[in-house]
């Protein structure tokens, strides 16, 4: 069994950030930062450190045994203080430590149901819980794939097919007419491969632009007041910490702390209908980065309505340009600033009881997953290179490399391997 | 006339023949009624057992006591290790069998078998009672009360012959096909789809020119396919393999419209791995020549089975593009290439212990779920005939799992994902590959077998006997303890400053031999060979089966973890509508098979885990 550990507390205007470890390993986990073991059930404090020495926080250790615990496993908790960059440092120190891996959604859950943990009616309280962690998951992944990292992955996922295809081929088809020695193509592709992906896990692509925290998009029909709006929140409600030009340009972002929320807001290209070739694809990002958003703002009385986007449980619907009048309901002005208070207050309302997206999580375990593939990768090349008689043991490692990046470049299974042999070569005797 | 039997298996094929005599063996009264009893057994496709993957299934039928593995030994007339020259997880045993001598065998086989009685006659309905099967009535009126039928027909639903333009309804040349006891299944309003399949026309081998082809002999030390074997039991011969030309392929192509395939009379969809010519031609256009195996039927049949050649265009054609290739110059052909439509049943209606989900007792196996190949049905013919006898007895089920056995693997493929081409085993579909070898099918499954009931006193203590010689070989090798450097000065590949490793550490090191260890620690020396082959089998994988060996406990316990039939995802808060309108569709047996579902996601697992424990907890 794996040794898992995730943040335990949302981020956001919280001055402590808990990690919940939970697994065989956790104790040792502990012991392997530096810390000595304080009794079980028994907090002490204690200087964290990574694998060089360097000192990572203060903190809070509390150790629970199994069958005492969350989960009914070991259980370890390091209670933090608050700053992002001490809990990434923490996060990322953790991942270096072998036998453990950063939990997916709902797994702390999954295992302390499995170990009988939880009462009913607990567990029937579960599905919320759980819910909102997939939407959240579902979001990040949306978000990480939209990137440029999803490209890459893409492309990553075609060239990996192509060598194990070419691996499997000369196992399950040795009787067939397929090429004895792929070993030339399979080598080329590794040796593409694990450059870009060793790059990509230590960070020196550092084109992906995620961060800790909530989004949220203003979207409506072109003219709506969605810059003014914008401007407005950043200038008066928020302390602008950066303003950057989106990945595209038709997105703009604002990254501010909304009344305590880190909060980046997304101003996005009007929605609408057009024949120019730069504005739809424009258009198109916009749509794609504010269905990934937590949370939109439609602002109403654009000029014709906004298009192929619908409001979500949860999202806030305004009319906009109130300073003109005439507007029912809910309002807001950016040019006055009326209303904004009132957004501001909604904005906040909905986004704080959820757990803010955890960027640096994300972003480690995409670099663990990916440190991870690479490594097979290197395995998968030493075999291939030793001849056809470890055939087998290359296929082993790329598959293990395959199964490591199934997050980034989506589930690929035997299927898409028999679909590019067959694509490739007459199988068929 | 009345007659009452525990298990009643339709169809004398490869996959009834298996599951008659595998209820037999748990001790269940069992009927096998077939059209005629010297049609029991026959190859209808072509006359090889084996190779990669179906090898694999042979030997776990046989590693169950099943019939398969020792029938082909006994009708092996060449015997060759596939990917011998690849590691043991890869390699395949495969023979090309005497089709008389097989099944002349496997009728033999099945005469000996206590509790089995053969009945010659058409079953033309079940007999239904309360949603549940109780029997079969034959066409002559007789009924056979029955605790629960295994239906083996392979391609007689809605079957048509195609040869060129020409089509009639039938089942494999030369069969009729049973109209009313389709008209039943059909009743029973299950999801039905069409495949199709194809056969070379066959030569006579009299009238090819040998001396113009390459000969391609047998194994110099042949693997059989059964624990209980070690040598062949007949003459052995040599295959020949030829190759078409460009004047094969104009002909052919200049023909293509009188193709069924082509020519459009044909919907079912065909298997990729095993093309018509007509296929081959027109996507692989920039091929100039595909090789043809010409392998001959029997020892004492002229008889040659052209394989890579099937086809279904017209027969004076199928003759022009023969008499194309070499050696075959003069060839004549005694049975023109047909190719054959039918109707399968989505295997996805199949509980994993091959029963029907929506009809109590009866069982399905072979090509009727979708399957192509002798040995996929063999290994679902088995399945079947265990679980109708374990029903009938009133015992659980047993269920394979992926974890433990390609058998497992393969009817996981098709409960939960189904097929969109005949089915065939490949090793890459398993992921626990390098632990399910062909070498340790017996290891793997006869433990299991031994518990059910299924295996036979002769093969329990010949399995005993080896199982104690591998355990006491290894804890050998384990008490032996060498050096780096030892092993380094020995010519393993192993870095000298490298810490002391046991003695089957040692053997599983690249390079490393059972011989150099003994030079190191003579008294290993006493090791018999087939134990010290079997050892550096099980020692080569050790390090990855460690690795594996925690996703494959994880699995198991999603495999053990079982959804309740009446599950209601409809009330499940927290599931996308996508992933919900799946999993109604697919109705999962088990956790694992939920996972497998595309798109399915780890927090959703736990939502349904949690639904399950919560109605648990409600009964307890």
């Amino acid at each position: 069994m794996d040794t898992i550990f995730a943040p335990a507390t949302a981020r956001g205007r919280a001055g402590l950030a808990v990690v919940r470890i939970s697994g065989p390993a956790a104790w040792e986990a502990v012991a392997a930062l530096g810390a000595r073991l304080p009794p079980a059930r028994r907090a002490a404090l204690r200087r964290l450190r990574d694998r060089a020495g360097e000192p990572l926080d203060e903190a809070l250790v509390l150790l629970f045994e199994a069958g005492a615990s969350f989960t009914g496993e070991r259980v370890a908790e390091l209670h933090l203080h608050g700053s992002p960059a001490t809990l990434s440092a923490v996060l990322r120190a953790l991942s270096a430590i072998p036998g453990l891996r950063p939990a997916e959604a709902g797994e702390f859950t999954r295992r302390a149901l499995e170990n009988g943990r939880l009462d009913l009616a607990q567990v029937e309280g579960l599905a919320d819980l759980i819910d909102a962690e997939t939407e959240a998951q579902r979001r990040q992944a949306l978000r990480v794939l939209e990137g440029a990292l999803g490209r890459k992955a893409e492309d990553w996922r075609a060239r990996l097919i192509r060598a194990a295809a070419l691996i499997e081929a000369t196992i399950d088809f040795a009787e067939e007419e397929v090429p004895s020695d792929v070993a030339p193509e399979v080598l080329a592709i590794l040796d593409g491969l694990i450059p870009e992906l060793r790059a990509e896990a230590e960070g020196a692509v550092a084109a992906e632009r995620i961060r800790d925290g909530y989004e949220v998009a203003i979207v409506g029909a072109p003219n709506a007041g969605k810059s003014t709006l914008l401007n407005a929140l950043a200038g008066r409600e928020a302390a602008i910490t950066s303003a950057v030009a989106g990945t595209t340009r038709d997105v703009i972002e604002v990254r501010m702390d909304l009344a305590g929320l880190p909060v980046t807001i997304l101003d996005t290209a009007g929605l609408r209908e057009t024949d120019d070739a730069v504005e739809t694809i424009g258009v198109a990002r916009a749509r794609a980065r504010a269905e990934a958003a937590d949370l939109r703002v439609f602002l109403l009385g654009g000029e014709g309505e906004a298009l192929g986007l619908a409001p979500r449980p949860g999202d806030i619907v305004v009319q906009g340009k109130a300073d003109l009048g005439g507007a029912e309901g809910f309002a807001v002005s950016g040019k006055t600033g009326e209303g904004l208070a009132e957004l501001t207050r909604r904005i906040v309302a909905e986004l704080e009881p959820r757990a803010a997206r955890a960027a640096t999580a994300t972003r480690a375990r995409h670099r663990l997953a990916i440190a991870k593939a690479a490594g097979a990768m290197e395995s998968a090349r030493l075999e291939v290179s030793r001849g056809p008689g470890r055939a087998e043991i290359a296929a082993e490692e790329l598959r293990t490399a395959i199964r490591a990046l199934d997050s980034l470049t989506g589930r690929i299974d035997v299927e898409h391997l028999l679909d590019e042999i067959f694509a490739s070569f007459c199988i068929g005797k | 006339m009345k007659r009452d039997f525990g298990v009643v298996v339709i169809g004398g094929g490869h996959a009834g023949a298996e599951a008659a005599h595998a209820a037999a063996r748990l001790g269940v009264p069992t009927a096998l009624v077939t059209l005629r009893r010297d049609g029991i057994g026959v190859m209808s496709c072509n006359p090889a057992i084996g190779g990669l993957g179906k090898g694999h299934l042979v030997r776990e039928v046989d590693a169950l006591d099943g019939l398969m593995g020792r029938v082909a030994d006994r009708a092996g007339i060449q015997f060759r290790l596939l990917n011998r020259r690849k590691g043991p997880a890869v390699q395949g045993p495969r023979a090309q069998a005497d089709r008389r001598l097989y099944r002349e065998a496997m009728q033999a086989e099945l005469a000996a078998t206590a509790g089995l009685t053969v009945i010659e006659g058409e079953a033309s309905d079940l007999l239904m009672e309360a949603g549940r099967v109780a029997g079969v009535v034959l066409a002559d009126g007789a009924e056979i009360r029955a605790g629960a039928v295994v239906l083996t027909t392979g391609t007689f639903l809605r079957g048509v012959i195609h040869i060129g333009d020409v089509s009639r309804p039938g089942g494999r040349m030369g069969d009729r096909p049973s109209v009313r006891l389709a008209e039943r299944i059909e009743a029973l309003g299950l999801p039905l789809g069409r495949l199709k399949t194809g056969t070379p026309p066959r030569l006579d081998g009299r009238s090819i020119d040998w001396q113009a082809i390459e000969r391609q002999p047998g194994d110099d030390e042949p693997a059989m396919f059964s624990f209980l074997h070690d040598r062949p039991f007949v003459r052995q011969v040599a295959c020949g393999i030829t190759h078409t030309n460009e004047r094969t392929h104009e002909i052919i192509t200049a023909n293509l419209a009188r193709s069924a395939m082509y020519g459009g009379h044909i919907a079912g969809v065909g298997p990729r791995y095993c093309p018509s010519i007509e296929d081959k031609v027109v996507r692989f256009a920039d091929k100039a020549s595909h090789q043809v195996f010409l392998e001959p039927e029997g020892l004492d049949d002229p008889t040659v089975y052209p394989n890579g050649i099937s086809t279904s265009l017209p027969a004076e054609v199928q003759e022009a593009y023969v008499r194309s290739i070499r050696g075959l110059e003069q060839a004549v052909i005694t049975q023109p290439g047909y190719a054959i439509e039918y109707d399968y049943v989505d295997p996805r209606a199949l509980r994993p212990t091959l029963e029907l989900r929506e009809a109590e007792a009866l069982f399905l196996a072979g090509q009727i779920n979708g399957t192509t190949g002798y040995e996929e049905a063999a290994a679902q013919g088995l399945v079947a005939g265990l679980n109708a006898a374990l029903k009938v007895l009133g015992r659980e089920s047993v269920i394979f799992s992926r974890t433990e056995s390609y058998i497992g693997v393969m009817i996981d493929d098709l409960v939960t994902r189904g097929v969109t081409e005949p089915y065939r085993m490949f090793t890459s579909r398993a992921e626990f590959r390098l632990s399910l070898r062909a070498d340790n099918a017996d290891q793997r499954l006869t433990p299991l077998g031994i518990g059910l009931g299924c295996v036979g006193e002769p093969r329990r203590r010949a399995f005993l006997a080896k199982a104690e010689a591998l355990a006491a070989g290894r804890a050998r090798l384990e008490a032996a303890s060498f050096t780096a450097r030892q092993l380094a000065a020995e010519g393993a590949r192993v870095g000298v400053d490298g810490p002391r490793r046991n003695g089957f550490e040692a053997l599983g090191l690249p390079e490393a031999t059972f011989e150099m260890l003994e030079r190191l620690d003579p008294t290993l020396a006493d090791i018999d060979a087939a134990t010290r082959a079997q050892l550096a089998r099980d020692a080569l994988y050790a390090s990855y089966l460690e690795r594996q060996a925690e996703d494959a406990a994880a699995m198991r316990r999603e495999e053990g973890q079982a959804i309740p039939a009446d599950f209601d995802y409809g009330t499940l808060s927290g599931l996308s509508h996508e992933l919900r309108s799946k999993l109604e569709r697919a109705r999962p047996a088990s956790l694992a098979q939920a996972a497998r579902l595309e798109g399915m996601t780890p927090a959703a697992l736990t939502l349904i885990l949690a639904r399950i424990k919560a109605g648990e907890r409600r009964r307890a």
